[in-house]
Formats: structure tokens, C-alpha cells, sequence
């Protein structure tokens, strides 16, 4: 019986980022926190994804929803942001970032199936925003998003304080990750943590591994000596390369 | 979990608001709740902020889609301090109200959002326009929207009178948003409240504790 339901599924299997991740805005900064679990309907597509992106030096976004979408749709907000930047000499500000996101998902009108969270330190402070796939922007102290982000946001409801300091929103950020991790199966694996200060950005890939994570990879080397495999035959060509025509044009460096 | 129920009205999150404005004796105030909600199960924000500024002395409550609805009020705000640039005076309520009108009539297929705009100006004093779903613009005295206004058309025909004063005003609107909380499942959180006067404006938030308590509660 379970079997004839899966032969009559006729499911478009994108990979989708049905994940957890979460962001609390402390005292000196933002911290960002993320599963690594990327999933094909009930398949694990990816044990190691990155959903946390880089957008500017002092901008990073965490993406859940559909992976393709997320990872496009922040890299076109860094590559236009970094333009920006060049052009007007001026560091970018978070809320440039959202306003730029907002426009973009809402011309698309949801169809870009991208929850962005985006967090970060400018001139003006930390802040934390979330934007919607349909384009709508929330301005927020702590939010998870994804499929897991009912058990996390009860996590971050109960431990949340304004003014946090580092070693504490770290903690509180993981604890939440995972009892997401736990109470969901569109999360798991390992936890990543980006933590964002007006110092710097410390990411910290993985922030705590897996309990389950398979330990045969730490033996399996894919590296092999040469030899493992036999050589049976080996030919050289040499490719015969004649000088047609040289034309040397001088540099004016005065 | 499933984010965007196709069952809803509305796609996406949704502002499910009360929101209402009222012309007092010199000014107007104008206010909201604040919750968005999800399928009209999930509140996904409990401090959302429906009360946004499109001039010095205008403001816009909105109402519907909260997407569609972020999205013109930001196109509203360049709109009008583009305007107010050419005009090299600050724009009339009523040219807020017409912009916001414009884009909403034009665009009525893909829109799900209504405004109610209240400012001041110096040709005609406090003012209130409603713009609704489909581009209908229209002045009121005093006005509700949103999903929760059902509930409080009573208490505000009986207990608006025109003229009263800043004190009063304030009381009446903040009891209209009590009332309308309690019995709407999407409209909560805190009663954000604006009054604009030709001084100035501002902004009075009253959290959920502080709320008027009523004889069931």
C-alpha cells in the first residue's frame, strides 16, 4: 500500500531548505543561528548546506524555503549592494538590504518561495529583519523561521532579554536550533552560528556537530597514492607549437 | 509549515486589523492594533506596525494584505515627498488620500489593501479619508477598518461626538481598539495611537496590560 502511493506521487522534487534558523539581536550585535539539513521531499539532499549568506562585510541572511531561490536571491541583493557601494562610496545599511529584498519579492509576486531573515551591524546600530516570500517586512528583536520555527520560537520566547551578552545569545540561539532539530524532520544535522559585531563577523561552520554524524568519513580518505590503480598503457603527444607573428606595443607610463 | 494558505482571503501575511481615525477640536488621531496574522491561525507578528508616517503631518493606517500594503504606502511616501519638492509646500491630506487612491484603483486586480489617512494641513485642518479595497475615497469625521471595525460600528456611532477634545478623543479611541481586540481573534497586541495637531505630532502606544478592561474580563 505505501508503495503504491509513492509511484502515483508525481512531485516536482526541488531541494528545499525546509529549515530552522534564528536570530536574536543582543547587546553588542546580532547573532544568527542555522541547521545545515537541506531536504528533497523525505530525502536528505544536502548534511552540510550554508543557509547563512553573505551579503555585505557587516550584512548576513539566513534563507529557508526553497534552496535555489534563497541562494539567488541573495546573491543578487550582495552582488547589488556591493555595486552600490563602489558607486557611492559608502558602506552599506541594513535597511537597504530589506528595501531592496522587499521590492524584489514582491514583484514576483510569492513566487520566489524565499523567507529571508537578514541581520546586522551599520553606522545606525544591529538590527534584524524578516522578509516574506510574498514581500511584506517585519522589523523584529528575535524570529525563527522555517519548518521547524514553532519549537525554536517557544525557546526564544522564554530565554529572549533584551541585551543579551554574546556567550548567553549563542547559547540561547543553539538551544533553540535544536529543539527544532528535535522536534522537526525538515531540520537536523549540524548547527551554524554567525555572529555579527561592530568588531566583525565570527562564523562559526559547524557551531556543534551532529550527535549522529557518521564517523566512517573520518577513516575513508578520498585521496588514493598513485599506483592504486594500474597504469596499462601510456601515451605522450606533444603538441608542436610555432610562433606565427609577436607584436610588442610599449606602455606609456609616463 | 504551511505559510501561504490558499484558503484565506488574503495571501501571505495578512494585517486581519482594526484600525480607526477620529477628528477631534484641533487635531485628529489615528490608530491601529498590532497583529499580523497567518490564515487567521497563526500570529506572526505581535508588534507589527500598521501606522506609517507618509508626511510630516500625514499618516496612513493599513489594512489586507500586509505585503501589498507596505508596498504602496513606501510607493505613497516617495510619491509625495517628490510633490511636496516640486510644490515647495507640504502636500494636502487630500493629495495623500488621491495618491494612495490612485494606486489603489489602478492596480485593483492585483491589490488586497485599504488605507485610512489622517493628517493635518493648513487649508482645511485635521482631516480623515478612507480609501478602500477597490479605490473609493471618501471624507469622514470619524472612521473604522479592517476586520475587527465590525465589531465596534455600534460603540463608535453611539460614543463619537464631533468636537471633543485631544483627552476624550484619545479615551474614546482607545476603548473603540479594546473592544475590537477582545472580540476579533486577529486584531491584538498593543493600541498604537498617533495625534496629529498643527504643533505637531505624537505617538501614544498603550500596551496590552494597560488596555481598558470591560465587564467580561
Amino acid at each position: 500500500y505505501a508503495l503504491e502511493n509513492i509511484i502515483h506521487l508525481k512531485q516536482i522534487r526541488h531541494i528545499n531548505i525546509m529549515l530552522l534558523i534564528s536570530f536574536v539581536l543582543m547587546q553588542d550585535g546580532v547573532v544568527l543561528g542555522a541547521d545545515t539539513r537541506a531536504t528533497s521531499s523525505e530525502v536528505v539532499a544536502d548534511k552540510m548546506c550554508a543557509k547563512i549568506h553573505y551579503i555585505a562585510p557587516n550584512i548576513y541572511c539566513c534563507g529557508a524555503g526553497t534552496a535555489a531561490d534563497t541562494k539567488k536571491t541573495t546573491e543578487l541583493l550582495s552582488s547589488n549592494l556591493t555595486i552600490f557601494s563602489m558607486n557611492s562610496g559608502r558602506n552599506p545599511r541594513v535597511v537597504m538590504a530589506v528595501n531592496i529584498l522587499q521590492d524584489m519579492l514582491y514583484r514576483y509576486r510569492g513566487q520566489i518561495g524565499a523567507n529571508l531573515l537578514l541581520g546586522g551591524v551599520d553606522c545606525t546600530g544591529n538590527h534584524l529583519y524578516e522578509v516574506d516570500p510574498y514581500g511584506s517586512v517585519d522589523k523584529v528583536p528575535y524570529i525563527a523561521m522555517g519548518s521547524g520555527d514553532l519549537a525554536a520560537l517557544g525557546i526564544l520566547e522564554d530565554g529572549f532579554k533584551p541585551d543579551l551578552e554574546l556567550e548567553k545569545a549563542k547559547e540561547l540561539v543553539r538551544a533553540a536550533i535544536h529543539a527544532g532539530i528535535m522536534s522537526d524532520l525538515g531540520s537536523g544535522n549540524n548547527i551554524d552560528i554567525c555572529v555579527i559585531t561592530r568588531r566583525g563577523v565570527d562564523y562559526i561552520r559547524p557551531y556543534q556537530d551532529s550527535e549522529y554524524k557518521d564517523n566512517r568519513y573520518k577513516k575513508m580518505k578520498y585521496k588514493y597514492r598513485p599506483g592504486t590503480t594500474p597504469v596499462l598503457t601510456e601515451k605522450v603527444v606533444p603538441l608542436k607549437l610555432e610562433v606565427v607573428q609577436e607584436t610588442v606595443q610599449q606602455m606609456d607610463t609616463a | 509549515m504551511e505559510k501561504h494558505c490558499t484558503d484565506s482571503q488574503v495571501k501571505g501575511v495578512s494585517t486581519g486589523t482594526t484600525i480607526l481615525a477620529a477628528i477631534f477640536d484641533g487635531g485628529v488621531v489615528i490608530g491601529s492594533d498590532s497583529r499580523a496574522s497567518i490564515g487567521g491561525e497563526y500570529v506572526s507578528s505581535k508588534t507589527i506596525n500598521k501606522v506609517i508616517q507618509v508626511h510630516d503631518q500625514i499618516f496612513c493606517c493599513m489594512a489586507g494584505s500586509l505585503a501589498d500594503a507596505q508596498f504602496v504606502t513606501k510607493a505613497a511616501k516617495s510619491h509625495l515627498a517628490f510633490h511636496s519638492v516640486q510644490m515647495e509646500n507640504p502636500p494636502l491630506v487630500i493629495t495623500a488620500a488621491s495618491v494612495l487612491k490612485e494606486l489603489c484603483y489602478k492596480n485593483k486586480e492585483e491589490l488586497q489593501a485599504g488605507f485610512l489617512t489622517a493628517g493635518w494641513d493648513r487649508k482645511k485642518g485635521p482631516q480623515v479619508y478612507v480609501v478602500s479595497l477597490g479605490g473609493m475615497l471618501v471624507s469622514q469625521p470619524v472612521t473604522i477598518g479592517g476586520s475587527g471595525s465590525t465589531y465596534i460600528y455600534g460603540y463608535v456611532d453611539a460614543k463619537y461626538k464631533p468636537n471633543m477634545s485631544r483627552e476624550e478623543c484619545l479615551q474614546f479611541a482607545t476603548n473603540a481598539l479594546a473592544l475590537a481586540m477582545g472580540r476579533d481573534n486577529v486584531s491584538g497586541g498593543v493600541a498604537h495611537l498617533v495625534v496629529i495637531q498643527e504643533t505637531g505630532v505624537e505617538h501614544v502606544v498603550v500596551p496590552g496590560d494597560k488596555l481598558p478592561k470591560f465587564h467580561d474580563e
